[in-house]
């Protein structure tokens, strides 16, 4: 099966310019050489900490920042080397829901208006056909056809998030990449998103690429994990295996971590200690080697590969493999 | 004659406390009518979702609500024995960052971003300890050291911009303990901060409460969070609180429906992997506006066990065993459930 997306070696590095010259004096290494591959009907989820990279990572895969260098491949279509116009076709196969329901909705359009605006840029659902549409992503996403008559300071956060949602399927992609569509919502509020994520993926068959810093939240939505750590992919593998047996110290460092609803769970295992370092000055080896609880002499010479340490399990480490 | 009055281990004791919002729209009522007490050495925790009052409850204890356009509209606040609510202001200002130390979610924006954080830390010392400029510096520097901060004296001259989030906090929480306060309020402490660096700071937290005997309350939504710190919890929904007990009832036996919908809609680390997907079980539709709510118990709209008396009396706080008490009328008859 041809994969839906294929990301290699992706590179975005960001020029630090200085003086009245702007000269470049730096570059924040923000995504530093990822693979990713994403099957159609599957959900990918992306987790690190802020500032792994993981939201440039979902940016530079719909071409809204343009990579340093490396591939992103859809459906076998290189986008790097296609005009303006097939890009213009591709983007209504892909569409992202952001963070922030407050921020993403524009304050001066109505919900129609908000959903009718992809549709009119792409041409799609002329005349009265267009409004049958708005009703029914409305009724789709939990909202009622009503509705789209009002502004979006007249909706709660849980609510605007849906209208994030209806905005994304208006054109029925096949691709939605989600970053931390959950983050900014209240925790009960939280819950009848991810269902409501769940349910359109089954109906529709989408494919979801879910960037997310909750590690509850992507196990319980994604088939296969990424995580990433200062720009680099860590470990990859299966929610199963992930969850269960993972390889990489900085996975089960992240793992243990995790609060869990529970006066009688102790923490156990690896405390980190310090902060990530720096994209602008990431560290020799192995980026993760200071932090390290099990560093070797090797780590802090030479930066690991991402190794098979299982069935559809990869990880980057030298303990690995 | 003899009678000794009992030392009481009530430090806080906050009672049937109002606080409304007046705007065009009519008044809010944030907070209505909530009581609580803190012991000595104890971690209370607060939690519920955005707009439930908690963060108004804390800084009410703190005299920071702004007034107007808000209001304590009822209440005491007994401190160690003294009503905050009848302090003058310089009698409060005493009391405030001295006795009573406060610390906030954004640490960007609660640092002065003009000053270093040894000047900061500093001014603690030379307002309520009426130290010099040197030895406030020296001391703060030591409390840096404190929290656990790498090279305290280079930080020390430090701009906030020039420290992670993490590092902030530590400031932050270095600044609130200065003085050696009483009650450490703390609210939404960890929720900027990556799960990692979260992990340090509750640690952090936990650890400077054994040095400093003091009490903390901890105010937060995250679940997991207080499941970690806290001894008692309070669950806030709308402005009241719907229950309240020790840490491990409220987490074994969570009996108001809106507490058993919160701890059933997180999904839980490790529980797919272990178990297979189960559905998340979700809490139908929104907070109520604070401007109109509903009459009756805040809750019903939303709530699967409501029966016919829920819409038109709010129900009391009932027992349902000793320090567990619950406001729902599930608990009316002496504890027993009647459904």
């Amino acid at each position: 099966m041809q994969p839906l997306l294929e990301v290699h070696d992706l590179k975005v590095h960001f020029p630090i310019k200085k003086g009245i010259f702007s000269r470049t004096t730096g570059y924040i290494y923000a995504v530093n050489g990822i693979c990713l591959h994403l099957d159609p009907g599957e959900t990918l989820g992306i987790v690190g900490e802020s500032g792994c990279g993981k939201t440039t990572a979902g940016l530079a895969i719909l071409n809204l920042i343009k990579p340093t260098s490396g591939s992103v491949c859809y459906e076998g279509r290189d986008l790097a080397g296609i005009s303006k116009k097939e890009h213009k076709a591709l983007t209504r196969e892909m569409q992202i829901i952001f963070q922030d329901p407050y921020s993403s909705l524009n304050p001066r359009m109505t919900i129609n208006k908000i959903l009718s605006s992809p549709m009119e840029i792409h041409g799609l659902y002329k005349g009265a056909r267009r409004q049958e549409r708005i009703d029914h992503l409305l009724e789709k996403v939990g909202l009622h056809p009503e509705q789209g008559k009002r502004y979006p300071h007249e909706f709660s956060g849980g609510q605007r998030q849906r209208v994030g949602i209806a905005r994304a399927l208006a054109l029925n992609p096949k691709l939605i990449i989600g970053d931390e569509p959950v983050s900014a919502l209240d925790v009960s509020i939280q819950a009848q998103i991810i269902n409501l994520l769940i349910g359109l993926q089954k109906e529709f068959n989408l494919s979801y690429l879910m960037i997310s810093h909750d590690l509850a939240v992507v196990e319980h939505i994604c088939d296969r994990i990424a995580v990433m750590y200062l720009g680099k992919m860590v470990e990859t593998a299966g929610f199963k295996q992930l969850y269960t047996n993972p390889k990489h110290p900085y996975t089960q460092s992240l793992l243990s971590v995790v609060p869990v609803a529970d006066p009688r769970h102790k923490r156990k295992g690896n405390m980190l200690s310090g902060d990530v370092p720096s994209p602008i000055h990431p560290p020799s080896g192995c980026y993760f080697h200071p932090r390290c609880p099990r560093r070797m002499e090797i780590c802090s010479r030479q930066a690991p590969e991402l190794k098979e340490a299982g069935p559809g399990h990869l990880a980057a480490c030298h303990l690995c493999g | 004659m003899n009678m000794k009055v009992k030392p009481n281990t009530n430090l806080l004791d906050v009672k049937g406390m109002k606080i409304h919002f007046h705007s065009s729209e009519g008044v809010a009522k944030a907070v209505d009518g909530i009581s609580f007490h803190l012991d000595r050495g104890e971690v209370l925790g607060i939690v519920g979702e955005s707009g439930c009052g908690k963060s108004v409850t804390a800084k009410s204890i703190m005299r920071l609500i702004p007034t107007p356009p808000g209001k304590i509209a009822a209440g005491q606040i007994i401190f160690d024995g003294t009503d905050l609510l009848k302090l003058s202001i310089q009698q409060m200002r005493r009391i405030r960052g001295n006795r009573i130390a406060m610390i906030f979610q954004e640490p960007m924006t609660s640092l002065n971003p003009v000053f270093t954080i040894g000047d900061q830390i500093s001014e603690m010392f030379i307002l309520h300890r009426g130290l010099r400029r040197k030895q406030a510096l020296e001391q703060a520097v030591e409390m840096l050291a404190k929290v656990q901060i790498p090279e305290p004296c280079k930080r020390s001259r430090e701009y906030p911009h020039q420290l992670s989030g993490g590092m902030r906090q530590r400031a932050m929480i270095a600044m609130a303990l200065a003085c050696d306060p009483q009650i450490l309020i703390a609210d939404e402490p960890t929720t900027a901060l990556d799960v990692t660096i979260q992990a340090q700071i509750i640690d952090l937290m936990l650890q400077l409460k054994e040095d400093f005997h003091t009490s903390i309350i901890m105010i937060t939504h995250d679940l997991g969070v207080i499941a970690e710190i806290a001894q008692t919890v309070a669950v806030m929904y709308a402005g009241k609180i719907v229950e309240q007990a020790p840490a491990v009832d409220l987490f074994d036996r969570a009996s108001h429906p809106y507490t058993q919908g919160l701890l059933k809609s997180i999904p839980k680390l490790g529980r797919r992997a272990a178990k297979g997907r189960c559905d998340l079980s979700e809490i139908p539709g929104i907070v109520p506006s604070l401007y109109r709510l509903p009459q009756g118990c805040s809750f019903y709209p939303r709530c699967e066990k409501a029966h016919a008396v829920c819409n038109s009396l709010m129900p009391d706080l009932h027992s349902v065993s000793e320090h567990h008490r619950v406001r729902c009328w599930l608990y009316a008859d002496k504890g027993k459930r009647k459904d």
